[in-house]
């Protein structure tokens, strides 16, 4: 029973870590599948939640914190769209410039609007009548099964007790995929990152869908550091993204570019470090392996997924690659 | 075609300097809505970074980095990769000069251990960067993310070396034991002040010497140096570099190891130099820094030491910022980001416009001369 | 006026005035033409003339600098290619616009989609693909991603693209360039029952016999200007081809009898196969012998270019022999392409811009590319800038590459020019053995006359020269013997004295011919 309680708490945790990696994983698919690489999820996610805290805590709602999140990662994708698709610039330089402006701008501003060293302030304060956090749902009959032995742990610790925007990621997988393979604009999708001339001279814009793309993209990335600073924290943190949007990427890579892949990637990311979290360090047979192994594994798989020595990760083939219409 | 007309100082010089003035009039913008007048800002920054000996030494001090992170992006850049992992290798060089003073420090004489330590702060930078350049040239995985990967990689490596192995037993702090003071890189106005020249105390320290000295070697290697142009065959036209019987993955693993070994000398300016001893996350930031001022410099050695010390002033002059008006020195990140940018990102938006320009200027001028004879 | 009028209403197409500039270049200069509904219009051209940026200005690709675009005789401004497939053009592109890893399907489907779901539209696509199949005889597998389909499938799905779309003004760019004899047969006699049907064919090519065999009328381009539109049963091949470039044509190059000496190259047995599966080369057995030129006819793709960089080291031996003057690669013991080319062996590649220069660096580190590590080149560390330089001012004068300035960047040379500066590179060093890619690709006619004498002065001084080429004329005018090849084999060898462009257009499409069975005969007898 012990074993089982622990082990419940470890995929309640999962979920709760693999959420923000979900919505950038997919935030990432949509902008690599035609074609743009990106390395900008992070900052994507940065800038949102900083803006998503502040919008909060000045409004005293969620929502529109969760609105405003969502905004300012759209014109951070749209800034980046600006570079690669209006002016065929690098796509990892405007990543880095995305990145490193979200972290000087979020702890500027912060610091200039809140004083209290880059953080906004804490989103539940009941002294001053502040309470702009999404709070955990209860599903229904979570409180009367959560006696019952075994159902009792799954349903009501594991599955009920989340925040909203958990169940949403979980939601927007299939979303997603049925978007990407059962639509006109995941075909054309598809079709920009594959061979963006032929899209081109199938009277489809190119530049039209990438920036489509991206839009989508900063709205998923968005989602995602809404989600840390609003509902997780309640309030935003210098650099708390830490690395999530880079560890996205490596999920998306790991899952092939395809939704459930991502997804799955996500989830095995999400147990490492929730086992990570919990344990300073974990035996195995006798042998210890300390925290930081469990926190770089993730990483390590990655290159070595790239590396080809555990099946192979084709990227669409026009990415990072701008488009330019050629001459004869 | 339209190059053919257009003379290069227009790309070496003007179209750069727009880039700039561009990042800077944004900034600008930001600096305003901060309430603080731009102008007065420069000045203050201008004061705080050359003002006195202390104010460059310090600004001179984060140049000695700059030069060899930028230096590191630029090499591998010749080659046509994005070496992103230059925070990871400089953080592993830090370990590898931290194990030398660390363990010879004391033992031996200085002038022994300095050419130890600037060995080994190569080698393990080097390192770090050998299995992302085998796996690009061998495996094809793509350099950017296994750099962006082999940067989380090592800052979880290092910590684990810190905690577990190089923390002295008993301390509270995660950080290595100080190294013996006779291995310490002597700091510049202890140098000079031994030639009776008095300098308030900085950080700036004699990796200066080395940094520039690297610029210089960087620049032969590159242009003058058959291995230079295996590297700029290979980042230009990798096949027609395979028809000229150039071994690309040798060629990509040489230019990586030149790189990683760059960034690895980071550590001796900063670690060897000023802080001495291993801290958590030292680097902090500064490898990416280098992606701004390679950008800027347009990989070109002299070029990079000239935006290391632009940006030198901004990192110091920042500082000064904060005194005078309060406000997060991280505001300096912004200037960077936008450097990276619209000398970066946005590098062609300006070019059309001014060789446009340039183009109707010069017909111009012809069409007047023409007239007047 | 109604009888102008008149005249617009029969034509599909009418150009008025089209004019177009990339930077220096201007591309298309005041080109007017009129193209009659329900024909064949061919346009031809050398390499470089226009045509391809012509109909890119038709299909919406590129926007004209000036002129008006008719279509059924009223004026429509063509700003993007969706315009273009409104207005009934459809486009077989050089290079196809194919999703690979897509299936025919999706790539029909493609930006023609019927609504938001994608379902239905597939199912709509799938019933007119069958039934444009069957009107045409255009057969295609609907479901296997495209990437596993033969080139001329994959020309199909272009056509069957157009199609879908409504097309009533099919343009065809070089669509034979890529295609066996049998296939452009196959192709030719599509756009015959698309012109009864009552569709608009414009077919792009540099090939003279196929606008004879295939056209109605033709236009002939030259350095961007439209010079002439004929009939085409009132016109020659002759007089085509004087038209294009200007004056008359040497058809053949002056040259002596070759005195074949030893072997310099001999290989056996070579088997290459890629990465993805395919055999590129397919057991080739060849020899060339000193002072004799051996040339390689084929379609494009057929396996010349692996076998020049086999030969050249780029690619490794995977089985079979080769003795590359006087000494033997074989799988055990490879040699990469400095190795090769320290037996004196030289390569002048197919493409210049992809392998012979590097486009950003000066005239004179590109001169040195493959031999940057020679000694005269290098010191101990340094390399030596002036000796380079110098060395490549000399060889600029020698061969008469304009400007002659080394300090020039590659790309802002001329095609010839750059050319000559990669033969003057590669003669320079005085190899035993010359193998020699597609020689006069993208080269002005001065040029092609300059290089054909050089290649040939190379034998004279008793050479072994391997040539390869996709230009029949070019082959038949400086080669000794002629090997063909076919789907990565020799087809058969033919004495250039024996060869015409009927023998080789069937040995090309993998047809040996009796007469020339009977030669092998003889010569094995």
């Amino acid at each position: 029973m012990e074993a089982f309680n622990s082990l419940i708490l470890i995929l309640d945790a999962t979920l709760r870590v693999a959420t923000p990696l979900i919505f950038a994983a997919l935030a990432g698919m949509f902008s690599e599948r035609t074609g743009i690489v990106n390395i900008a999820l992070e900052g994507k996610i940065l800038a949102s939640a900083f803006a998503g805290a502040a919008a909060a805590y000045v409004t005293n709602s969620p929502w529109m914190g969760l609105l405003a999140g969502v905004m300012v990662s759209v014109v951070f994708a749209w800034m980046h769209a600006f570079a690669t698709v209006t002016h065929n610039g690098d796509h990892v330089v405007s990543g880095m410039a995305i990145n490193i402006l979200a972290a000087g701008l979020t702890a500027a501003l912060g610091n200039f609007w809140f004083k209290q060293g880059g953080n906004t302030p804490n989103l539940v304060d009941p002294f001053n009548d502040i309470d702009a956090r999404f709070s955990p749902i209860t599903l229904p009959f979570a409180d009367q099964l959560a006696d019952v032995p075994v159902i009792g742990g799954l349903y009501s610790e594991l599955i009920s007790g989340h925040f909203l925007l958990v169940y949403i990621a979980l939601a927007a997988v299939p979303v997603c995929w049925w978007v990407m393979f059962r639509t006109r604009f995941g075909l054309r999708m598809r079709a920009v990152g594959e061979n963006p001339s032929a899209v081109d001279t199938a009277g489809i814009s190119v530049a039209g869908m990438r920036y489509l793309s991206l839009t989508i993209c900063g709205v998923l990335a968005g989602l995602a550091g809404v989600y840390l600073s609003v509902a997780v924290t309640a309030q935003f943190l210098p650099n708390m993204s830490a690395g999530k949007g880079y560890m996205a990427l490596a999920a998306l890579i790991f899952g092939k570019w395809r939704p459930r892949g991502a997804l799955l990637a996500c989830l095995m990311f999400g147990i490492l470090q929730a086992i990570a979290d919990r344990s300073q360090g974990v035996s195995l047979g006798g042998f210890a392996i300390p925290v930081q192994a469990i926190e770089a594994l993730p990483y390590v798989l990655t290159v070595v997924l790239l590396a080809g020595f555990i099946g192979k990760a084709i990227p669409p083939k026009a990415i990072g690659r701008p488009y330019v219409k050629e001459r004869e | 075609m339209s190059q053919q007309h257009v003379p290069a100082w227009i790309h070496v010089i003007v179209i750069p300097l727009a880039n700039i003035l561009l990042a800077s009039f944004a900034a600008g913008l930001v600096f305003l809505y901060l309430d603080i007048n731009p102008l007065d800002a420069v000045s203050t920054m201008a004061y705080g970074a050359f003002g006195d000996s202390y104010g460059w030494g310090y600004t001179l001090y984060y140049t000695t980095s700059f030069i060899f992170t930028g230096l590191a992006v630029a090499v591998a850049f010749h080659c046509g990769l994005f070496n992103i992992g230059g925070e990871g290798q400089a953080y592993i060089g830090a370990l590898g000069v931290g194990l030398v003073c660390l363990g010879l420090g004391g033992h031996v004489p200085f002038i022994i251990l300095l050419p130890i330590s600037i060995i080994a702060a190569g080698v393990f930078g080097a390192a770090w960067a050998l299995i992302p350049a085998w796996l690009q040239a061998y495996r094809g995985s793509h350099i950017v993310i296994t750099t962006i990967m082999f940067n989380f990689i090592a800052s979880a490596l290092m910590g684990y070396l810190l905690v577990e192995v190089l923390k002295p037993v008993g301390t509270m702090s995660v950080e290595s034991a100080v190294f013996d003071q006779a291995s310490w890189i002597p700091k510049m106005w202890e140098v000079l002040g031994f030639f009776g020249i008095d300098l308030q105390k900085s950080p700036l320290n004699l990796s200066i010497v080395w940094a520039i000295l690297c610029a210089a070697g960087v620049y032969y290697f590159i242009w003058q140096t058959r291995w230079g142009y295996e590297i700029r065959s290979t980042g230009q036209n990798s096949s027609a570099a395979e028809y000229a019987g150039i071994n690309l993955g040798k060629t990509v693993v040489l230019a990586m190891l030149v790189s990683g070994m760059l960034a690895g000398f980071f550590a001796l300016n900063v670690v060897q130099g000023e802080a001495h001893q291993i801290k958590l996350s030292l680097v902090n930031g500064m490898g990416f820094t280098g992606i701004a001022v390679a950008l800027m410099g347009r990989n070109h050695p002299l070029g990079i030491v000239i935006a290391s010390l632009l940006f030198g002033f901004l990192y110091q002059g920042g500082g000064e910022l904060q005194f005078e008006y309060g406000v997060d020195p991280r505001i300096i990140v912004v200037l960077q980001g936008l450097v990276i940018l619209f000398s970066g990102a946005l590098e062609k938006m300006m070019k059309h416009p001014i060789e446009k320009l340039y183009l109707k200027l010069a017909s111009g001028s012809k069409k007047s001369a023409a007239a007047e004879a | 006026m109604t009888a102008q009028t008149d005249v617009a209403a029969q034509m599909a197409i009418e150009l008025r005035g089209i004019d177009k500039r990339f930077g220096a270049v201007h591309a298309n200069k005041h080109i007017d033409l009129q193209v009659e509904k329900g024909t064949i219009h061919g346009i031809v051209g050398e390499n470089g003339a226009g045509k391809s940026t012509l109909m890119s200005i038709i299909y919406g690709f590129y926007e004209a600098d000036e002129g008006d675009i008719l279509i059924d005789g009223k004026v429509t401004r063509i700003t993007d290619s969706k315009i273009a497939i409104a207005s009934g053009i459809g486009m077989v592109h050089q290079h196809f616009m194919l999703i690979q890893n897509m299936t025919a399907l999706e790539n029909v489907v493609l930006g023609a989609e019927r609504g938001f779901l994608i379902n239905e539209s597939m199912d709509h696509a799938r019933a007119e693909l069958v039934r444009l199949a069957k009107e045409y005889g255009l057969d295609v597998p609907l479901d296997v991603p495209v990437e596993r389909l033969s080139v001329g499938l994959q020309q199909r799905i272009e056509i069957l693209k157009a199609l879908y779309r409504g097309a009533r003004i099919l343009i065809l760019d070089e669509p034979t360039g890529v295609l066996t004899p049998q296939e452009t047969e196959h192709l030719f006699k599509v756009l015959d029952s698309l012109k009864e049907q009552g569709t608009t064919v414009m077919l792009i090519t540099h090939k003279l016999q196929e606008i004879m065999a295939a056209t109605d009328n033709v236009s002939v381009m030259r350095r961007g200007e439209m010079v002439a539109h004929v009939k085409t049963r009132e016109t020659s091949r002759e007089q085509l081809a004087e038209l294009m470039v200007g004056r008359k044509v040497l058809l053949r190059v002056e040259k002596g009898e070759p005195n074949p000496a030893e072997k310099l190259l001999e290989v056996e047995g070579l088997t290459w196969t890629a990465s993805d599966g395919v055999v590129k080369l397919d057991n080739v057995n060849l020899n060339v012998r000193a002072g004799e030129i051996v040339g390689i006819a084929g379609v494009s793709g057929n396996g010349q270019s692996e076998l020049l960089d086999v030969l050249s080291g780029i690619k490794n031996v995977q089985s079979g022999t080769i003795r590359l003057n006087g000494h033997e690669i074989n799988q055990g013991h490879q040699l990469n392409p400095s190795q090769v080319r320290d037996i004196k062996v030289g390569h002048i590649p197919e493409d210049r811009h992809k392998m012979g220069l590097i486009n950003s660096f000066n005239a004179d580190e590109a001169f040195i590319l493959g031999f940057h590590r020679k000694p005269e080149y290098n010191g101990k560390i340094f390399t030596k800038r002036q000796a380079i330089n110098r060395d490549c001012a000399e060889k600029m004068d020698k061969w008469d590459v304009r400007p002659q300035d080394p300090n020039l960047k590659t790309a802002n040379f001329s095609g010839g020019n750059q050319q000559k500066l990669v033969i003057a590179r590669e003669m320079e060093q005085d190899p035993d053995v010359l193998l020699v890619g597609q020689p006069t690709r993208g080269v002005d006619i001065g040029a092609i006359e300059a290089i054909h004498n050089r290649i040939i002065q190379m034998r004279d001084k008793g050479k072994a020269v391997l040539l390869v080429s996709v230009e029949l004329e070019e082959i038949m005018s400086l080669a000794d013997r002629i090997l063909v090849m076919f789907d990565g084999k020799i087809v058969g060898e033919v004495p250039a004295s024996k060869a015409n462009e009927q023998i080789l257009g069937l040995m090309m499409a993998n047809i040996v011919p009796d007469e020339v069975k009977a030669l092998q005969q003889e010569a094995s007898a």
